[in-house]
């Protein structure tokens, strides 16, 4: 199933989230209903449906569906890239020290009480000023292999944000931050405004279209260092740009939902198992599956149980038999 | 000459390898590259592709300084066949062999139709044609081996360099790249391998150069330089002869 018809699987698989998402929970709307109110919008013509069900598709259903898309889809991506960048299928988008840069800006955020939108700003800078921080310092380093260097330094890098992340739970007021970090550290998209799409669409949509345009180099890039140099690539600019687009992607998603494990390293290799290991055809199949994976995941941590269940639990519980199962069925090479 | 350094010393930042190296190609020449592990043979090789900068002496290669030359100019000039490895990613054989087209193109372009083809006709060329479509990671050593020439030819250069392009191949596939090796040289490109036996440079090398501790110990046309006291102090080890006078053959003893 290489090719066409893989895409074409992922698609499917993203337009059945996006139905169930409607269909389902407090406030489902049927699918007669969900085409009604888009084919009215593009239309610009009165939908005829209750005022409340337009309410729930524009201002609460809606902006968490495709906000589950845009972050499901970026940590794909971004998965996606790291793995060809450090040449490993083990590697998950925060290898670099993305997330635990932003988890530590965040918590440092609601331990200073800030609004919502200062504590996505902080987790986003923290997301980014962290993998810069791991790329100079691995890039000075220079000891060898670079990217053993630089996988080693997030290692590090990470583990001592993780420290700070720790510290900073130590000091908050454990009635009312404590929770609040936790919540947000386990991820979730409950809540979401139409307001909150922006600063998630634009680095989004930035970092996926650099991928995307450079996703023939992408397929050298993934060979060792030496091949790559001698069929004309210039490694050192396309590593570092790579890096900044999957962070940037990265980072406006953990600022959005919080720290969300497992979908940047198990879509990747679903996407490979559907369309094969070319990145042309591998980056748009794992966006679209990446979307369609945490939107189901979503609909799940909403209506499963009474109280919302954090996302980052469901990936973890959904992510780690399906892994194995994957690991079965890959022995014979990444394919 | 198609390549040319003189004086050249090799080696990694502050750690010389060799020196005083000077080597000629001519288009349509086979060079063997014969010497022990650890002599300088894989840090030569990667320095006359630009994979490691030389500490001293000039390279030039079509008649232009090599520090002139970019990445990508240098790609369209020079091509590099690695040790078979077994691939992270199970990319198609075809996918593998238009990777050497990367340095055709711009870095957001796509492979154009003549990229397509040129892949199609390597693959054609090296009589793999049929693996176009099997992941690259589960064919033969040997396939993956003709692969990554095809992959080579592709970038359409006027020099290949091999590094041990047989080792690791069954005896049967050994003989295969030895005379693709040739049919390169017969096409016009100039070929240098490196390799742990004198026969395949007796065989199907014009010239070789003997390196031992990163110096240049004789080079010459192989049948005068590979003889048995040559070799003796290039390994340093008892070397025979068998079919002296007619078509010889070495073996360690």
């Amino acid at each position: 199933m290489r090719g066409a018809s893989g895409f074409a699987a992922a698609v499917a698989v993203l337009l059945a989230g996006v139905v169930v998402a409607f269909a389902v929970g407090r406030f489902p709307i049927g699918p007669a209903d969900l085409l009604t109110a888009l084919h009215a919008a593009a239309t610009g013509t009165p939908s005829g449906l209750p005022p409340a069900v337009e309410t729930v598709l524009w201002q609460i259903r809606g902006p968490r569906v495709l906000a589950a898309v845009l972050v499901g889809a970026a940590l794909a991506v971004a998965g996606t890239a790291f793995q060809g960048l450090f040449r490993n299928p083990l590697v998950s988008p925060d290898i670099l020290g993305a997330s635990s840069g932003a988890a530590l800006g965040a918590v440092v955020g609601i331990l200073f009480s800030l609004s919502v939108v200062g504590i996505q700003a902080l987790a986003f800078a923290g997301g980014l000023v962290a993998v810069a921080a791991v790329y100079a310092i691995g890039s000075a380093l220079r000891g060898g292999d670079t990217i053993l260097v630089l996988v080693l330094t997030g290692v590090v890098v990470g583990a001592l944000l993780g420290a700070g992340v720790g510290l900073v739970k130590y000091l908050a007021d454990p009635y009312n931050q404590l929770p609040a970090m936790t919540f947000w550290l386990l991820g979730s998209l409950s809540g979401t405004a139409p307001d909150d799409l922006v600063p998630l669409l634009g680095p989004v949509l930035l970092g996926t279209l650099v991928l995307l345009a450079l996703r023939w180099r992408m397929n050298a890039m993934s060979l060792p260092e030496e091949e790559a140099r001698a069929l004309g690539v210039p490694t050192g600019p396309l590593r570092a740009a790579v890096v900044a687009a999957a962070t940037l992607v990265t980072a406006a998603s953990v600022s959005a939902a919080g720290i969300i494990g497992w979908v940047g390293l198990v879509v990747p290799h679903l996407a490979r198992f559907l369309v094969g290991p070319g990145f042309p055809r591998l980056l748009p199949t794992a966006a679209v599956l990446g979307g369609g994976y945490l939107l189901l995941i979503d609909t799940m941590a909403r209506t499963a149980a009474p109280v919302e269940i954090p996302l980052g639990i469901l990936t973890a519980v959904v992510g780690t038999p399906f892994f194995i199962a994957l690991l079965r069925t890959a022995r014979k090479g990444w394919s | 000459m198609i390549l040319e350094a003189r004086d050249l010393a090799i080696g990694y930042g502050t750690r010389t390898i060799g020196r005083n190296l000077d080597l000629h190609l001519a288009e349509g020449e086979v060079l063997a590259l014969l010497g022990p592990n650890g002599g300088g043979k894989t840090t030569l090789l990667k320095t006359l592709l630009g994979l490691v900068p030389p500490l001293g002496g000039e390279i030039r290669l079509a008649g232009r300084p090599f520090a002139d030359l970019g990445v990508r100019e240098r790609a369209r000039l020079v091509a590099y066949v690695p040790q078979v490895h077994a691939g992270t990613f199970a990319f198609t054989v075809t996918e593998m062999v238009l990777m050497g087209r990367t340095a055709m193109a711009g870095p957001f372009e796509a492979p154009s139709a003549r990229d397509h083809s040129v892949a199609a006709a390597m693959l054609e060329r090296l009589g793999i044609a049929h693996l176009a479509d099997r992941p690259y990671t589960l064919v033969s050593g040997g396939e993956r081996q003709l692969a990554l020439i095809a992959r080579a030819l592709a970038q359409e250069p006027r020099v290949v360099v091999l590094d041990e392009p047989t080792a690791s191949l069954d005896f049967g596939n050994q003989g295969r790249v030895m005379r693709e090796i040739r049919s390169l040289a017969a096409a016009g490109l100039g070929v240098i391998f490196s390799t742990h036996d004198p026969n395949h440079a007796l065989r199907h090398a014009d010239r070789v150069l003997l390196i031992r501790d990163g110096a240049c110990l004789a080079s010459g046309p192989s049948r005068t330089v590979l003889t048995r006291s040559n070799l003796e102090a290039l390994y340093r080890s008892k070397i025979a002869v068998v079919g002296e006078g007619g078509d010889p053959a070495f073996l360690p003893v």
